[in-house]
């Protein structure tokens, strides 16, 4: 009997999303699952209740039918109080839920003994970024908060000179470039609009020139990355100095978007009402922080306001005023939820808590409240760069090919002995050896170190070719054969006729016959091989 | 041709050796590097022909060794499929090691080559000869090991006598004294026939040495094999008193000297304890050791047609090949697949791990005769770091060189071995005929991983069963 999905219709006031779209459904009941969706679930972001029926999804007529026959529950927003109360035992629900500003709510789920799986705790590490529904919905926002500014915006965004005049730029500042911070810079300058940013994580400064804007840094050193990438509370001196840069940019630019979201605590107040002051008249505000208090002293959450002249738009639900893309993203991340919880594909969910993305992302299970879950691994950089050099630690000098050496240096202690020991064989030879001998070894010598200098130079993808050439080039030996093939007579001029020369000539013979094996098949089989490779 | 003319041409051959290794450097000038080849090579042997020390009577006997010798090469070449390489480089060797033996031979028993010599001269060329001989003769068993080892006629597994590095010590010690006695001998006689008990004892030593190292260990055999030859023709040149030789020979000595050294890293250990041999296999104690951290996990096993499905929604996919393509010819399949998931605008890379196969850069010829273009085919440093962001990483016919352990478990026989990271990826797909374990003999953790699943069967037919799947 396979588990069923239900996605009922989302009841709280200008919500547009729905968990589920038609595309989704069918990858769902891949997965073995069967679904309902409640009449009417996507008419707000245009999605038919037919085009549900045609992915193989079964309509039921009301919220109370969609809650009893349903085993999980895929919602957009937090479950109202009604909803909480139409809940079976023991079913789960899988919705945006914020355990830390609603511990009312994990207690309500756990009188229903129910199971409830947060998309706003999804852990932040890279298996989970297929399912970071706030990722997805940060990147709406993003764009949306753009496009609602320029609807404000008296002016073009692009520069243009027409026959009616010049018309500047539009100068836009964003505050913070997570994910929706990110989004908008990319958004503002596709419009044409001179885009800045800043944020206190100092790295993200070239994702931000990536899309096409310019970071603006704060003249203070401070390490700004917080647990899990977020940005986390900055010290009094960074503040202050922020402030200034912010009070700049304020009078300078035409927009302001701000994105400052601090986990778990209430949006830093970055513009003052100082700064809204002195913009000039006709700018805009975008504060996405809106619903958690805002980034602006007079943003008014859900409202658009105008104060001293500048547009103040505080609207809290910016992903649902793109429904069909933000129902599209968030029913993918619920898809690959649904993936996570049913390895099996067989219609069976597991809330396994072994698995580090279903515990972080579990608040609530079977009636046991496990919000807030352990803390996570201090994940990616710092982890990597530890273990890495622990493992290999040459390779940082290794870039494959192209450098000259073997390596890093060797200790002092060795180099010594190998310079002594290489000393002694030279004093050595120079002591016993006669002057021919030593004209040999002087061009031995060095033809080993050009070697060494060029065979390090060779790409590792043609190391083969390297060796089939080499030896076809040592069939030089061939000289060796050749010379004893039939020596011109200086034998004969010394008067010693006791040369076995019939001996001599088949071992010579034999030599050149088998190094032209070598000599030709060596160069054919290289020829062969390197025109093999292409691009 | 007067002697310095043939001087001044065997500077130009040398030259253009030179510029013949360094046009490998890149793929794009590779093909102008091997023309240089040829090139120096023809003015060398021209040179000599017409040169002062070779007589017009020796003319047709150069001609029809030449001709005869040169048609069995082409021939070889031409017919020699890309997965025989390293049995043609193995057999070229020791054609190079037994040149040098006659050679050797021919130049002792003539008397020309060491008229008017002072005794200390005379002396000095006949320790080069000795040293000829030997490296020659260890060159040619050895590569005749290697040749049957690679081709499979003999067991991949290393052959260990007791007490053998007391043998090899033995050997070495047989080889001075004969060595001395051969320096103090009166007659040619003589003297021949120490040359010749010497080879024999330099032939046991190549074939006890390469008997003793386990087929994992062959791309460092067959690149060291690839410096001996070198070497040999370097003691040749010192032996006939000719730069050229010993220029290339010094040339060829050190670039297989830096493989060989390049292998030896790629799995972390020393030069020496691969030349002594007895690590593919022969470690049962080891492996045990390591069995103590057994992989936690079962093994998920999917079908061709599951893979199919993987690969389809996966934007970024990395294949990790290894000998069991080599084994399987499935390089050609693997190229169907590279092509149509890269028609569909995936970003479809390869990962290349420097001791995958059986010699230096095997896979990347691999690849090339199966028309991979190489700008796809990627070192280990340069794609490891790039495993995080790949939706699968398809392993096919590897795994020592994919082996968590090698970073996770100390205690493991491949410690420290750098690897590829594919178990970074969000899935990873391994193709293997069965459970067994690589040469190296250890447990693989990274099938017992969540993240992974296994794709049982015969590498090639399970590619075309991936292939069709794609298709349909």
């Amino acid at each position: 009997m396979p588990q069923v999905i239900g996605v009922p219709k989302e009841i709280f006031p200008g919500e547009k999303r729905v968990a589920t779209v038609p595309d989704v459904v069918e990858k769902l009941l891949k997965l073995g699952f069967s679904v309902i969706v409640e009449a009417g679930a996507g008419e707000a972001a245009t999605i038919g209740d037919e085009a549900y029926r045609a992915a193989g999804a079964t309509i039921v007529p009301d919220a109370a039918s969609l809650w009893s026959g349903a085993d999980i529950v895929f919602k957009v927003r937090a479950p109202s109080r009604d909803e909480v109360n139409r809940m079976k035992e023991g079913q789960t629900l899988v919705s945006f839920i914020w355990p830390a500003q609603n511990p009312d709510l994990l207690q309500q789920f756990a009188a229903k003994k129910a199971t409830a799986l947060a998309m706003d705790s999804v852990p932040r590490i890279s298996r989970a970024q297929k399912l970071d529904a706030l990722s997805s919905m940060a990147n709406i926002g993003g764009y949306r908060a753009v496009i609602e500014a320029a609807h404000e915006f008296g002016r073009f965004f692009t520069g243009q000179i027409t026959a009616a005049g010049k018309v500047p730029p539009a100068k836009v500042f964003i505050i913070g470039a997570g994910v929706a911070g990110l989004a908008a810079i990319g958004a503002a300058s596709g419009l044409g609009a001179i885009v800045r940013a800043n944020d206190t994580r100092p790295e993200v400064g070239d994702q931000i020139k990536s899309l096409g804007g310019e970071f603006v840094p704060v003249d203070y050193v401070e390490e700004g990355s917080g647990v899990g990438g977020y940005a986390k509370v900055m010290s009094e001196g960074f503040q202050k100095a922020q402030r200034e840069v912010f009070a700049k940019q304020a009078k300078e630019v035409d927009i302001i978007i701000t994105t400052a979201l601090i986990p778990g605590k209430p949006a830093p107040k970055l513009i003052t009402a100082e700064m809204v002051q002195s913009m000039k008249p006709g700018s805009v505000i975008v504060d996405m922080a809106a619903e958690q208090g805002g980034n602006c002293e007079l943003t008014e959450p859900g409202k658009v306001t105008v104060k001293h002249g500048v547009i103040i738009i505080g609207y809290t639900d910016l992903p649902s005023r793109l429904p069909r893309q933000a129902s599209n993203l968030y029913a993918t991340n619920l898809w690959r939820m649904s993936e996570e919880l049913c390895k099996a594909k067989d219609g069976q969910y597991n809330v396994n808590m072994d698995d580090e993305v279903i515990r972080g992302t579990t608040v609530v299970k079977e009636g046991v409240v496990t919000w807030p879950p352990p803390a996570p691994k201090p994940s990616t950089a710092p982890a990597a760069a530890a273990r890495t050099p622990a493992v290999m630690p040459p390779s940082p000098a290794k870039k494959g090919h192209g450098h000259g050496g073997g390596g890093e240096p060797m200790s002092a202690g060795a180099t010594a002995m190998l310079f002594g020991a290489a000393a002694l064989l030279f004093v050595l030879i120079g002591v016993f050896a006669p002057a021919a001998f030593l004209g040999h070894f002087t061009v031995f010598v060095l033809a080993c170190f050009v070697g060494y200098q060029v065979v390090w130079n060779v790409t590792p993808s043609l190391h083969t070719p390297l060796m089939s050439v080499t030896n076809a080039i040592s069939s030089i030996i061939i000289i060796g054969a050749l010379v004893q093939i039939a020596p011109p007579a200086i034998a004969a001029l010394a008067g010693e006729n006791t040369r076995p020369d019939d001996i001599i000539r088949w071992l010579a013979v034999t030599g050149i016959a088998l190094t032209a094996v070598n000599m030709f098949g060596g160069f054919a089989v290289t020829r062969r091989m390197l025109s093999m490779f292409r691009k | 041709m007067s002697g310095s003319l043939t001087s001044v041409a065997y500077i130009g051959a040398t030259i253009l050796f030179i510029l013949s290794l360094g046009g490998l450097s890149n793929p794009e000038s590779s093909r102008r590097g091997n023309l240089y080849g040829m090139i120096g090579m023809a003015i060398a042997v021209l040179a000599t022909v017409l040169g002062p020390r070779v007589s017009v009577g020796g003319l047709g006997w150069i001609a029809v060794a030449l001709v005869v010798g040169g048609t069995l090469g082409l021939y070889l070449a031409r017919t020699v499929q890309m997965t025989q390489m390293p049995e043609l480089v193995a057999f070229m060797h020791s054609l190079v090691g037994l040149v040098a033996v006659v050679v050797g031979y021919a130049s002792y028993i003539d008397p020309t080559a060491s008229a008017g010599m002072s005794p200390a001269e005379e002396s000095i060329h006949h320790v080069e000869v000795y040293l000829g001989v030997l490296i020659g003769a260890v060159t040619l068993s050895g590569s005749v090991i290697a040749f049957g080892k690679l081709s499979g006629r003999i067991g991949g597994k290393p052959l260990l006598l007791p007490a053998r590095h007391w043998l090899n010590l033995a050997l070495l010690i047989g080889v001075i004294v004969l060595g001395t006695m051969f320096l103090s001998a009166e007659s040619i006689d003589r003297g021949m026939t120490l040359l010749i008990a010497m080879t024999v004892l330099a032939l046991l030593f190549g074939v006890h040495m390469v008997m003793a190292i386990g087929g994992a260990d062959m791309p460092v055999v067959v690149s060291m094999l690839n410096s001996y030859s070198g070497w040999a023709a370097a003691a040749t040149g010192f032996m006939l008193s000719n730069d050229l030789l010993i220029v290339t020979g010094a040339l060829v000595g050190s670039s297989g000297a830096i493989l060989s050294y390049i292998m030896c890293r790629a799995m972390n250990r020393q030069f020496l304890s691969v030349i002594a041999g007895g690590f593919g296999g022969g470690t049962p104690g080891k492996a045990k050791a390591a069995g103590d951290a057994q992989p936690a996990g079962e093994v998920v096993s999917i079908s061709a047609q599951e893979t199919a499905d993987l690969l389809k929604e996966a934007n970024s996919v990395i294949i990790v090949p290894g000998y069991g393509m080599a084994v399987a010819q499935a390089q050609h399949t693997v190229y169907e697949i590279t092509k149509y998931l890269r028609d569909k605008g995936k970003n479809v890379r390869f990962g290349i791990h420097p001791v995958a196969g059986r010699m230096p850069g095997h896979m990347n010829v691999l690849l090339a005769e199966a028309k991979v273009p190489y700008d796809i085919v990627m070192e280990m440093d340069e794609i490891n770091a790039d495993f995080p962001d790949t939706a699968v990483a398809m392993v096919i016919g590897a795994n020592d060189i994919v082996n968590p352990s090698a970073q996770d478990d100390p205690t493991s026989p491949i410690a420290g071995m750098p690897v590829l990271e594919v178990w970074k990826a969000q899935t990873t797909i391994v193709m293997k005929r069965s459970m067994a374990s690589g040469y190296a003999g250890v447990d693989n953790p990274l099938f017992y991983k969540e993240n992974n699943r296994m794709l049982f069967g015969d590498a090639k037919k399970m590619l075309e069963d991936v292939l069709a799947a794609l298709k349909s």
